[in-house]
């Protein structure tokens, strides 16, 4: 029994890793479930201003781990929802600060109390990586429609097998259903051919997304937001139900595709 | 210095040292070092087996400790790992590998001796999964792929190389300098292809469909025909 630990990862930066933790956190925290997420991007945080905690934080990951303080206070509770917490990085450090057996005994400690830890983590594939991915229960790999993030997905996959943890299941971020059909963009297709593993989101180019991050309200919680809807699915899939692939686009014609890549109806 | 990070025993082949799965690797490859250190005498000209359990080590990571061996008179010989990472890592630097639970018969595939054999051309590995970028398999002697080389990956092979899926990677077969080897997949895309001190690359993406292929030398160049 306990929380499952989730690890949202990628290899290459800025495919969207932050921007998908507080939008997954935030729906299964309106999913009624007791969710703790942990910036792991020790030296680089970014998670608690994504998610408009920045002005509250007192303690960090680190000040945990090196016995600071206790874990309960650096856990930040959101405003809106009471069973949705935060433990920021440290951005005074670097990720050597941190390792992977230490953050298997922080999660270890935290099972009990919740449903699920969302872990953000660092890009690239050396000790940030290696400390988010450590007590996973389940990864989440993000990248972009683009062959520079796919190669880096592919790279961060085979990192993945060789420390079984399976092979994760990915998400699509920033995908333009317009620049597909014009053959300008990856299609899923496309990047399911190269990696192989199970789709769990696909996340169309969001206008909102950007202002969201800034002022600090994940875009989840905009029910217009196309972006907002994929993240609530991607939510709603982690706990297990099935939920099939939205349209992204008037004429139905990427939506056949990705219902046929998933023997959808 | 924490205890139980590093262990060392005699056994009939030298030395077995086992270093801890889970502890950090520096603090690990610094205790060896102290230990090493305390008892330099007695371990030098020793040949030494690492077992490291299921820590996936790199080759750079390796590499370091077979140098950190060999600065105390001693020789890395072999590695005993569950880990797929550090076992390619083994083959890559062609160390003896073994994995310590003999009944894993689906991984045996992954665990055949690098080391070159005389028997010229008969050797070789096979492996059964798909590698993704990143990964680099080095042989002396032939190398098969069961599943798909994604863009990235990298086999460097003293005979031939023969892909069961689609090459899209870098290949280099007859990395010794033999023109005589070839190149075969169900599917051949290769961002790279080598054979000896020959190179060549795909065409730009055309659409293409997929058809088994072997590619050799002729002539002086790298020539892709049917294959069968």
């Amino acid at each position: 029994m306990g929380a499952k630990v989730v690890t949202i990862t990628s290899g290459k930066g800025g495919v969207g890793k932050t921007t998908t933790t507080a939008n997954v956190g935030v729906a299964l925290a309106k999913l009624e479930q007791k969710v703790i997420m942990i910036d792991a991007d020790i030296g680089l945080r970014n998670l608690d201003i994504v998610m408009g905690m920045e002005s509250r934080i007192v303690y960090d990951l680190v000040d945990v781990v090196e016995g600071r303080c206790k874990l309960r206070q650096a856990m930040i509770k959101h405003k809106q929802f009471p069973e949705l917490y935060l433990i920021p990085a440290a951005q005074s450090r670097d990720k050597t600060a941190v390792s992977p057996a230490d953050m298997i005994q922080l999660t270890d400690q935290l099972r009990a109390d919740c449903d699920y830890i969302l872990i953000d983590s660092p890009a690239g594939i050396e000790r940030g990586f290696r400390n988010a991915i450590a007590p996973a229960d389940e990864v989440m790999v993000v990248t972009n429609p683009e062959v520079s993030a796919v190669r880096d997905a592919d790279r961060i996959i085979g990192l993945l097998e060789a420390n079984h943890k399976g092979q994760g299941q990915l998400i699509i971020n920033r995908l333009k259903p317009e620049a597909v059909r014009r053959k300008e963009m990856l299609s899923p297709e496309d990047i399911t051919d190269i990696l192989g593993i199970q789709i769990i989101g696909i996340v169309p180019e969001d206008e909102n997304v950007v202002p969201s991050s800034n002022t600090g309200v994940p875009v989840t919680l905009m029910e217009h937001s196309k972006a907002g809807a994929a993240f609530r699915d991607i939510a709603r899939r982690l706990m297990g139900e099935t939920v099939p692939f939205a349209s992204m686009d008037e004429s139905g014609g990427l939506f056949k595709r990705i219902a046929r890549l998933f023997g959808g109806s | 210095m924490r205890e139980n990070t590093v262990a060392i025993k005699g056994n009939k082949d030298g030395l077995l040292v086992t270093l801890s799965p889970t502890e950090e690797w520096l603090s690990v490859t610094t205790d060896l070092a102290a230990r090493l250190d305390q008892g330099q005498q007695f371990f030098s000209g020793a040949r030494v087996t690492l077992d490291v359990g299921t820590r996936p080590v790199r080759k750079d990571e390796l590499s370091s400790v077979k140098a950190l061996l060999e600065r105390r008179g001693m020789t890395l010989w072999a590695i005993t790992s569950e880990s797929i990472t550090t076992i390619e890592s083994a083959i890559a630097l062609d160390l003896r590998t073994a994995s310590p639970n003999a009944t894993q018969p689906k991984r045996t595939d992954d665990l055949m001796p690098a080391a070159p054999t005389d028997e010229d051309s008969t050797s070789g590995i096979m492996i059964r999964r798909t590698l993704r970028s990143g990964r680099a398999v080095r042989s002396q002697g032939h190398v098969i792929i069961y599943g798909d080389v994604n863009p990235g990956a990298e086999i460097i092979a003293v005979g031939d190389v023969i892909v069961w899926g689609r090459l899209r990677g870098n290949v280099h077969a007859g990395a010794n300098g033999d023109s005589t080897a070839v190149v075969c997949a169900l599917d051949m895309t290769p961002t790279q292809l080598r054979i000896a001190g020959f190179i060549a690359m795909s065409p730009p993406d055309k659409r293409h469909k997929p058809k088994p292929e072997v590619a050799s030398v002729r002539d002086g160049r790298i020539v892709v025909e049917a294959w069968g």
